[in-house]
């Protein structure tokens, strides 16, 4: 049975000046809104499937999609196995029971799909993205970072593109690539994260609609930062996103990707899979700057953050580099990982997690040493306030074929008042005796003396926290692109207002 | 510029100050001294405006304003400075950029634009030189893994370029050589002019020796007991605290 779509309003209220809307709240979304600054709604129209998840569902995205019947295959593949599969539940976070069948797995703004000029996106979606500090406007972008923009379920423009295809990279929405790559997209999808790997996993197989492709060919280096915004707009709906960069021997590329979606009193599920691949001498820095709702100050509403994300040096001498600043979410589940198979291989996690009032973050790595000389190093900083709970979770495996293999593990945790929770989970698995394994784990709290110090200096109660803050995540902002840094700083910031004095 | 009557303060329920009158006028040095826990530092800090202290009785008047009434930052904001007996360490957080941070702060508080990237480095430049203070040290996160002498060069460098009205050092003597006092009083003697004062607390007189007080006053007890020019802390050098205690002790037996 072939389903009919619905073309509906995704709001009726009229968001798009902030001083307008912020009458018509209540105080306590008031009180949110300075915080959250992301928190509007767009009136664009939108088609979306009805609520729910079968079969029929799963067809419908995929024919939606125009896609082949193979990808209609493996999707469907995905959503069987996820029907006998349970949902994980060691992880040190709670929520309640979530109700797969009242989501909306399909959500596109009502516009042409890919346009294949910029200049033909809906100019509500395009002030969308330039509320969000995103111009899709080629001249007016930051130089040197080409954009792919998704929202809800649909990636609605790629930027950049032709000078980009002009060196052989692919840039790409993940839709279109399987239109038009689909012998790459056969060939890598699913090759790092099976469609069985994890319950989110297998779900975002069935259901993903969008995401983007990356593909550098052999000795070419991307010569600007490529990135995704992910914007979660309509209601009830979950964002199932898939990303897949490879690159080719010798080649590099950085990719950011950042997330916001609107300020919700229902929760959301976001459940994206990433999946990086890197040849001999290859090199693929990801980082992240992760900015969903994270709910009010009550713990209402926000976004599921449940992201299998994992990368495979599968050449002799490559590298993989995760970065993630991960401010956002009422509750996050995610180990960016990397397997370390080609022998003299890199895996890096740099990571910064805040979680403030409600919020509930259970985030780390996995690293994987099967090749010989293979290295790791893991920086984790994880900062608590209100009564937020954050958790460290990190596995190092060194394989019994990974001679000299090596790992540094960092992890800090900053605390703010007390009562919040830091917790670390280090895992270490060495089945080869030359291994070197080391650990270190630190916890301290914002002492009131350093608050003091900097207010008699001039510098208020929130200031000092920024700056302190940021001075214990400095590691980690570092590894971020510099177009971003500041960016990211200033969401440190404002993540924490209020959580002192 | 600073009138203090009858200031009173506690901490964790404990009186500390107890009674204290002292006027600091525009262009004066003024000198405290007294022995270990007799309350410098919490005077000190009760000027600051640290939480801890609580002002039980007595008022403090600076540049006309009622200094009790204001917030920690806006005391800094009129023009008061704190060099710290123990300045705190931050991790990861350049030292310049805490001062950026602080110069903009003051300047936002006085209605002033706040500098940019250009005009804050040249402003650095002609302090650093000045102060004779070397790049490196401000390029290192603050005071993490600085010597004794380095966090307290890193006070008098913070206070050449806040520019203070009053200027209150904490011991900043203390754990110091002969010849980096020498260069922290140097320092100071350079930034004080005839509009901005200086109230210098130690427990030694050989500071004095290079920042010449107007006044010195010896803090007892919670109390200022004596007070007199700089001779007075040649004499107490001289005889040591005891013949102070001695005094006053009789004096509160009668
Ligand atoms: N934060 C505090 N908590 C408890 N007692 C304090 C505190 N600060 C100072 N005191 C007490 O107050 C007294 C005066 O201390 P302080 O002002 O540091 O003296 P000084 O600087 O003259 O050596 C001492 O008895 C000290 O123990
Ligand atoms: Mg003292």
């Amino acid at each position: 049975m072939m389903l009919t779509f619905v073309a509906m309003k995704t709001e009726t209220a009229q968001p798009p000046h902030n001083n307008g809307i912020k009458a018509e709240l209540s105080s306590i979304e008031s009180a949110v809104l300075t915080d959250y600054k992301y928190g509007f709604v767009t009136d664009i129209e939108a088609d979306s499937a009805p609520k729910g998840l079968n079969e029929d569902i799963v067809r419908f995205i995929s024919a939606k999609k125009n896609e082949p019947e193979w990808m209609l295959e493996w999707r469907l593949k995905a959503y069987r196995h996820w029907l006998k599969m349970e949902e994980p539940k060691w992880a040190n976070i709670k929520y309640p029971p979530i109700n797969y069948q009242d989501i909306i797995y399909y959500s596109a703004p009502k516009q042409k799909i890919n346009p294949k000029n910029l200049d033909e996106i809906d100019p509500e979606l395009r002030r969308t993205f330039e509320k969000l500090g995103i111009s899709l406007d080629e001249q007016k972008r930051l130089s040197g970072v080409a954009v792919d923009a998704v929202i809800d379920s649909v990636s609605i423009g790629t930027s950049f593109k032709e000078q980009l295809a002009e060196l052989g990279i692919i840039f790409c929405s993940m839709s279109e690539a399987v239109q038009e790559h689909p012998e790459l997209i056969k060939k890598y999808l699913s090759s790092v994260v099976p469609i069985t790997d994890n319950y989110f996993a297998a779900l975002n197989s069935a259901v993903f609609s969008d995401g983007s492709f990356c593909y550098i060919p052999k000795g070419v280096r991307c010569p600007m930062e490529l990135s995704t915004y992910f914007r979660i707009n309509a209601e009830n709906t979950g964002q199932f996103e898939r990303t897949l960069i490879v690159a080719e021997e010798g080649s590099y590329v950085s990719y950011l990707e950042g997330c916001t979606a609107p300020m919700r009193d229902e929760n959301q599920l976001h459940a994206a899979v990433v999946e990086l691949i890197t040849m001999d001498n290859a090199e693929i820095k990801y980082s992240t700057v992760q900015n969903w709702y994270p709910g009010d100050k009550e713990g209402k509403g926000g976004i599921y953050n449940f992201v299998t994300k994992r990368g495979i040096c599968k050449g002799y001498n490559s590298k993989i580099s995760w970065t993630q600043v991960e401010t956002g979410s009422s509750i996050t589940w995610k180990y960016p990982s990397v397997i370390l198979k080609g022998d003299n291989s890199v895996g890096e996690f740099y990571s910064v997690a805040v979680t403030n009032n409600h919020q509930q973050a259970d985030t780390g790595t996995k690293m994987q040493h099967l090749g010989k000389n293979t290295k790791s190093r893991i920086v984790s900083k994880g900062i608590s306030a209100g009564v937020s709970n954050n958790s460290y979770r990190g596995l190092v495996h060194v394989g019994k074929n990974a001679r000299n293999a090596r790992n540094f593990s960092q992890c800090d945790s900053l605390l703010l008042g007390d009562r919040c929770g830091a917790h670390t989970f280090p895992y270490i698995e060495v089945k080869n005796k030359s291994a070197i394994v080391e650990h270190e784990a630190t916890t301290s709290k914002i002492g009131e003396d350093q608050i003091f110090y900097c207010n008699q200096r001039g510098i208020d109660t929130e200031t000092a926290v920024a700056l302190i803050v940021n001075g214990f995540a400095k590691e980690v902002m570092n590894q971020l692109p510099m177009e971003f840094a500041v960016e990211a700083q200033k969401l440190l910031a404002i993540s924490l207002e209020g959580s002192v004095g | 510029m600073l009138k203090i009557q009858n200031l009173h303060a506690n901490v964790e329920g404990k009186q500390i100050l107890k009674g204290i009158n002292l006027e600091i006028k525009a262009g004066e040095v003024h000198a405290i001294m007294g022995p270990n826990g007799s309350g410098k530092s919490t005077l000190a800090s009760v000027l600051a405006g640290r939480k801890e202290y609580e002002v039980t009785e007595g008022t403090v008047e600076f540049l006309g304003r009622d200094l009790l009434d204001l917030d920690p930052e806006e005391r800094a904001g009129e023009g008061l400075f704190l060099a710290f007996q123990y300045p705190v360490e931050i991790p990861g957080l350049s030292t310049t950029n805490f001062i950026k941070t602080a110069v903009n702060e003051i300047r936002k508080y006085r209605g002033q634009e706040s500098l940019d990237a250009v005009a804050f480095l040249k402003m650095m430049k002609e302090k650093m030189a000045l102060m004779n203070i070397d790049q490196s040290l401000l390029s290192r996160p603050l005071n993490e893994g600085f010597s004794g002498g380095e966090k307290k060069r890193n006070e008098i460098f913070q206070m050449a370029m806040l520019q203070p009205k009053l200027a209150i050092l904490d011991e900043t003597d203390s754990g110091l050589d002969i010849d980096a006092i020498r260069i922290v009083a140097n320092g100071v003697n350079k930034l004080h002019t005839k509009e901005n004062a200086v109230l210098v607390v130690t427990h030694y007189q050989r500071l004095l020796d290079y920042i010449i007080p107007d006044f010195v006053h010896v803090l007892y007890n919670g109390r200022i007991v004596k007070s007199g020019t700089k001779e007075l802390a040649l004499e107490l050098e001289e005889k040591g605290y005891d013949f102070i205690k001695n005094e006053i002790d009789v004096e509160e037996q009668v």
